[in-house]
């Protein structure tokens, strides 16, 4: 079967089961429920989206292929030198194409390179019209800039690939750099690697052409503009969106845009958005319990990342929500989800950005400890503290002045500073932070560290006070 | 007549055990702010009630010797206690040890009038050796205080487990060696003497006894031997620890008695009693100086026993000393421990007015050291004001919600003050040191002292290094400065800190 015949294939299953899925969505909203934790999701009943430029059908989660398990457990976060589990991601990778996941994302960068030779052996088992590839231009290195450099990234990608074509190329995380335009120019413009790219469209080898992007929106700004203009055409663009970052990204990390405005402006443009980052990292699957509570009183049985994935799918324009899965049980559960989608109602929808408003407001520290910043030369425990600190948001156990309660203010006044001298010893804590900034470029969320400690630290200071 | 004196001596110890284990708490810093509670137990002491001109209390305290005798010896005073449990174990190793013996006039009062003149002009050494209440403070902050931590850190282990969140873990530090020692041969010669002889320290030597000695002749009540019914059997000579009975002369010495009733359960005839006496006989002289040459006194400690315990107690000091190196974690920068820097002027906490008002009116009874939450306190080892308290700020700085000390201190050395005046009391101003500045160093941003600084004393400016460099560095205005030390304290640079406090000769208020 070539890829033509598959994607008549598969959009004749589309229509076929959609008389299906709307009795089944239906039912469940009579029921109140979704299929419990646990359930197997049946097959053949995934939500697709249509590429507007390709026609394709897509399946609407994507299989993010940059946090694949490792051999010793874990991530290669945990066990950087532990080699990535095959014959797992075989297993997921087959799960997934049984349950109509058909879209997998990949670049040169991820697992330490390895990814690409991973998800080549695992996806060259099944017939190359049954999926789509999606893979990145990655040449972050101001090296790999060179134009001879950047294009055997490209080929070395499709040799790891297995494949002769990609179906997504992205210019990888365009905003970036200390310069974005700067650093754009020299990555793409200056080589001539975007037009050598397009070419390569031309010549069938790449399917659809975008870009991810992240940080200065003067870039995706522009990049738009030159879709407008016709100067180039972006048959895709990958952006973070959740329900968080949808209104208050910028309030969670300075660099960053509100979802909203990337989401509408491409679908003004009727540009496909794929997402990335449906979980926060995943911050919105583990989620405090007073949200956890309201999520509960929504909806018995659903997860914290079920929420987040039916919200990332539900607006239209959206391709593809990829998700980067470890355990064969988050394949299972996001499968669950989008077989089929059900959209989020304005109610939920409302109680969604109630729930944002609030995430939002307990200011939590977007650190994974990742101990990249660590030893801190002055001698702070940097990921502990955050931890700590995050985790009483998380167990609601910031102790909260209103007057009224006095004597609980002080319980947990007394519990939170007891608990953050267990955690972390006095000369660790962050008043020792004096801002020298050694830790800032190290860190992969783009934390300012020390503007965090301060902030950690005044509320440490209210807390002895009152 | 022999249940009522039993009685009499029931009640002395029940409320003698329960003021003395409620200044023992406070002395230990007990948690929970129970210390504060009860810092009136503290205040009702002779000593710190003279240096606090607290009439109210040295007047009570005179009214009850007028009336009991030297009762306060036996229930109020915390040494007196401590004396009579060392002495109630030498009475189980040997029962009828005491015997009676003259009073040391000429010592008792020569003691006096050094203490005296030593309070008058200020030469704190002398007085807060003698203070027997602070004596005690220094044995059991010392000494005991460690033990009590190392408990509560159990606990607190125990706690962590269980997350009970209320037992918290202390640091465990040697706050003074010349402390520790003072305090070390103060209760071994102490437990030596009461083992031994009873009351010896507080009839020979201690100011306080003295004092109350001369109202306590006077007393209403006293114990009074009725020669008539006396079998000259000799047991409450022999159980008297303040060997104030001469059974032979059917005397009392009302001037070393301290009221304890413990010839009142031993006559087994009826003959003492504990009555009002008339007035002729109050004022009659009391004193005969049967029995001249029996012997046991203070001066029986020989001075081979003190050498050998000076000794020992040196080496503790340094075995403790040895112990305090910290161990640090693997995957964490080392933190070397900061070193207090030279103060030319030492820094007393706020509402001490001044380090000579210090000097005059603290007996170092370290009771505010103990009430320190943040480490800052800590007996002094200059001579002049040894074992009193200053402020230093390796372990942490002076917490601006904090006034434990100034409520605690029986002496009136630390005046009571309240959280917003102290915001206004500038106990030092902080002085910058160029070569240490991380900044100037290490060449690393800073500002940690500025963003720290309580009162805004600290602006960052411009400075150009000898090789040319423009960096950050503090430039403080002492007019703002309160002297916190929390500058000196997070201070990145080790073990001397850039900036430190050097205290104010009188305290700045406003």
């Amino acid at each position: 079967m070539n890829r033509r015949e598959f994607i008549k294939h598969s959009s004749a299953a589309v229509a076929g089961t959609s008389l299906l899925l709307t009795a089944c969505g239906k039912q469940s909203a009579v029921s109140g429920q979704q299929s419990a934790v646990g359930d197997e999701p049946s097959a053949g009943k995934m939500t697709y989206r249509t590429n507007p430029n390709t026609g394709d059908k897509v399946s609407l989660l994507g299989f993010g292929m940059m946090r694949l398990p490792v051999e010793a457990g874990g991530t290669e976060r945990e066990h950087p030198d532990s080699p990535i589990d095959q014959t797992a991601v075989n297993e997921m990778v087959d799960y997934a194409l049984a349950h109509g996941v058909n879209f997998f994302d990949t670049s040169p960068a991820y697992c330490q390179g390895n990814s690409e030779k991973v998800t080549g052996i695992a996806l060259s088992r099944h017939p190359r019209s049954n999926y789509y590839i999606s893979t990145k231009l990655s040449n972050f290195s101001p090296d790999s800039w060179k134009r001879e450099e950047s294009q055997a990234m490209f080929e070395r990608s499709l040799r790891y690939l297995q494949t002769d074509y990609v179906d997504y190329l992205l210019l990888h995380s365009i905003g970036g750099g200390r310069d974005a335009l700067a650093t754009f120019n020299g990555r793409y413009i200056d080589n001539g690697i975007l037009d050598w790219l397009v070419e390569q469209k031309q010549k069938g080898r790449i399917r659809n052409l975008g870009f991810s992007y992240h940080g200065d929106v003067r870039i995706f700004d522009m990049l738009l503009r030159w879709h407008d203009e016709g100067k180039y055409h972006w048959d895709f663009v990958l952006i973070e969106l959740n329900y968080v970052d949808w209104n208050y990204a910028n309030e969670i990390n300075p660099r960053n845009t509100d979802a909203s405005y990337l989401y509408g402006e491409l679908h003004k443009r009727g540009i496909p958005a794929n997402v990335m980052e449906p979980l926060l990292g995943g911050r919105l699957a583990k989620q405090p319990t007073p949200i956890l509570h309201e999520m509960k009183k929504m909806d018995i049985n659903a997860t914290p990342a079920e929420w987040a994935f039916r919200f990332a799918g539900t607006p239209e324009g959206i391709l593809t929500v990829l998700s980067g899965m470890t355990y064969i049980e988050h394949l299972q559960e996001n499968c669950r989800t989008y077989s089929p989608l059900r959209p989020v109602t304005p109610d939920e929808n409302a109680m969604l950005m109630r729930l944002a408003e609030q995430i939002v407001g307990m200011k939590a520290v977007p650190c994974t400890a990742c101990n990249y910043c660590m030893p801190c030369p002055y001698g702070l425990n940097i990921p502990i503290i955050f931890s700590y600190y995050n985790n009483c948001l998380a167990e609601e156990l910031m102790p909260i002045a209103d007057g009224s309660e006095d004597r609980e203010f002080r319980k947990a006044r007394r519990r939170w500073l007891l608990g953050y001298d267990r955690a972390v010893e006095p000369a660790r804590q962050a008043d020792h932070c004096i801002g020298c900034n050694h830790c800032i470029p190290h860190c992969p969320q783009r934390i300012d560290i020390p503007a965090e400690m301060q902030r950690i630290d005044s509320f440490v200071e209210q807390l002895k006070q009152g | 007549m022999k249940h009522s004196n039993s009685l009499l001596r029931v009640i002395r110890i029940t409320l003698a055990t329960m003021l003395f284990t409620a200044v023992t708490l406070l002395l230990l810093g007990a948690g929970w702010r129970l210390n504060l509670w009860l810092s009136w137990v503290a205040k009702l002491q002779f000593l710190p009630a003279l240096m606090a001109l607290n009439a109210g209390v040295l007047a009570g305290l005179i009214v009850l010797t007028l009336i009991f005798g030297r009762l306060y010896c036996s229930v109020i005073c915390p040494l007196g206690v401590m004396q009579d449990i060392f002495g109630w174990l030498g009475k189980k190793q040997k029962k009828n040890r005491y015997s009676y013996s003259p009073e040391k006039r000429w010592l008792r009062y020569s003691v006096l009038a050094v203490f005296a003149v030593c309070v008058i002009v200020g030469f704190a050494p002398v007085t807060t050796l003698l203070a027997p209440y602070s004596a005690y403070g220094r044995i059991v902050n010392s000494l005991f205080r460690p033990l009590y931590d190392l408990l509560g850190n159990a606990l607190a282990a125990v706690d962590a487990q269980q997350n009970w969140y209320v037992f918290s873990e202390a640091e465990l530090w040697m706050r003074s060696v010349t402390t520790f020692v003072v305090a070390l041969l103060t209760l071994g010669i102490l437990a030596v003497l009461a083992w031994r002889n009873g009351r010896t320290y507080c009839n020979t030597i201690c100011p306080v006894g003295t004092i109350l000695s001369l109202f306590a002749r006077f007393s209403l009540l006293r114990v009074q031997l009725d020669k008539s019914k006396c079998k000259n059997c000799s047991l409450c000579e022999r159980n008297c620890k303040a060997a104030a009975i001469d059974y032979k002369a059917g005397t009392v010495d009302y001037t070393r008695c301290v009221a304890c009733g413990d010839c009142l359960t031993q006559c087994k005839h009826g003959a003492l009693g504990y009555k009002t006496a008339s007035l002729t006989d109050r004022f009659a002289d009391r004193r005969q100086t049967a029995g001249a040459d029996r012997e046991k006194t203070a001066d029986a400690v020989d001075t081979g026993r003190r050498a050998m315990l000076t000794g020992a107690v040196v080496m503790a000091g340094t075995a403790a000393m040895a112990q305090a190196k910290i161990k640090v974690d693997g995957g964490l920068a080392a933190i070397e421990d900061k070193q207090a820097p030279v103060r030319h002027t030492p820094i007393v906490p706020p509402g001490a007015l001044s380090a000579r008002h210090m000097q005059k009116h603290c007996t170092a009874c370290q009771l505010c050291v103990s009430a320190c939450k943040n480490n800052v306190l800590r007996p002094s080892t200059d001579l002049m004001r040894l074992m009193q308290p200053e402020m230093s700020f390796e372990r942490g700085y002076c917490r601006p919600e904090c006034t434990d000390c100034s409520q605690v201190c029986p002496t009136g050395a630390i005046q009571p003050i309240t959280v917003e005046q102290k915001t206004g009391i500038h106990v030092g101003h902080a002085v910058w040191i160029a070569d240490n500045c991380v900044p100037v160093s290490k060449g690393d941003q800073c500002g940690a002292c500025a963003r720290h600084c309580p009162t805004l004393a600290i602006q960052m400016v411009n400075y150009t290094t000898a090789d040319g460099r423009t960096v950050q560095v503090p430039a403080i205005d002492n007019e703002r400065c309160i002297g916190c030390g929390k500058c000196e304290h997070l201070c990145p640079s080790r073990p001397l800190s850039a900036i430190y406090v050097e205290g104010n000769v009188v305290q700045h208020v406003g």
